[in-house]
């Protein structure tokens, strides 16, 4: 057992140290790379280790979502798109001073704000007096599923899933409206042209 | 990708148990991590894959744009029917004890019906948006 004064250094401790040490490096990277593949890469990796790190944290579903929309499905869409513009992103020349300022402040003010937040995982902290308690020892019980995340998004919280749902289908749907409706127009005007040039 | 038979055979090998698996976390995800959502996306993964090695055209022969637009709007139709169904039958909206004459066991049911919902959408949503930005839609 490691330790570091009165407190005790956990392997889950060492490993959330290294996880986000390793989403900076990321980070940070994804901020200097100028080719767009690598940039799509990176964040495919940044959504991996976010993947690895709910895992850490027990919560399994984040982590299966996290994995396989943000690292599958979004990569994937990305490079999709990619196949569209070009490979490398333009480059500004001019600075802008008071975007920096704005993010500056911004950041400070959520750094400070964390000081007021509960410790990572404290039973008296609000979130886990409110309804968690019900949903946990409660949902088997009440609803059934031993996975009490399922009963949790399904049952207790069916109206946000719902909701969820129906953005996702928006999302479809708009695609098909703005990228299959003008491509469509223009293989009827291409159409067109041809028959015009017979 | 027609030059490169050693993806093209492994790919094959590959989309069977990528569906199994998406049909596996769909309905184990009362008992184990995963559920509609994560499902959805495994499912449309494998149609991804096969249209990423074999062309969106070919792809599209097994699913095709008038298929995935009605599996769109058949998952949020099965999950707002679950819910008129349980206002139907004396409960209140989305409130699936009503469902069976146990409430858990209609609970059970209420959550396998919206789950299979959000499922058919999220898979015909991925495949959807894919298909549109890789062309040929």
């Amino acid at each position: 057992m490691i330790t570091l004064g009165n407190d005790v250094i956990l392997a889950s401790d060492i490993l959330n140290v290294v996880l986000l040490v390793l989403m900076l490096i990321t980070a940070l990277s994804l901020i200097f790379l100028r080719n767009l593949f690598a940039i799509i890469m990176m964040s495919g990796i940044f959504s991996l280790t976010a993947a690895v790190l709910y895992v850490v944290w027990d919560s399994v579903d984040v982590s299966f979502t996290e994995a396989s929309v943000g690292a599958g499905i979004s990569t994937v869409l990305m490079l999709a798109t990619l196949a569209l513009t070009a490979p490398e992103e333009k480059r500004i020349r001019q600075r802008h001073w008071a975007s920096l300022a704005v993010v500056t402040v911004t950041g400070a003010l959520l750094g400070y704000a964390t000081i007021d937040m509960p410790r990572y995982g404290d039973p008296e902290a609000p979130v886990n007096k409110h309804v968690a308690p019900r949903y946990i020892y409660e949902s088997g019980k009440e609803v059934g599923p031993p996975n009490m995340v399922t009963s949790t998004l399904a049952a207790y919280r069916g109206y946000d899933t719902l909701g969820e749902t129906t953005v996702i289908f928006t999302a479809a749907a708009g695609v098909i409206t703005i990228i299959g409706a003008a491509r469509r127009r223009r293989r009827t005007s291409a159409d067109v042209s041809k028959v015009r040039e017979v | 990708m027609k030059q490169r038979p050693v993806l093209r055979v492994s790919s094959k090998f590959l989309i069977a148990p990528i569906l199994l698996f998406a049909l596996y976390v769909q309905f184990h995800g009362d008992f184990g991590p995963g559920g509609g959502f994560q499902a959805g996306v495994i499912f449309a993964s494998a149609f991804i894959l096969y249209a990423i090695i074999f062309g969106v055209s070919n792809a599209r022969k097994v699913m095709p744009a008038w298929l995935t637009r009605i599996l769109l709007s058949t998952g949020v139709l099965i999950y707002g029917g679950t819910g008129l169904a349980c206002v139907l039958m004396g409960g209140a909206y989305l409130d699936y004890g009503v469902l069976l004459h146990d409430p858990v066991h209609g609970q059970e049911l209420g959550i396998m019906l919206i789950e299979f919902g959000v499922g058919t959408t999220v898979s015909s949503a991925m495949i959807t948006i894919f298909f549109n930005f890789a062309g040929q839609d």
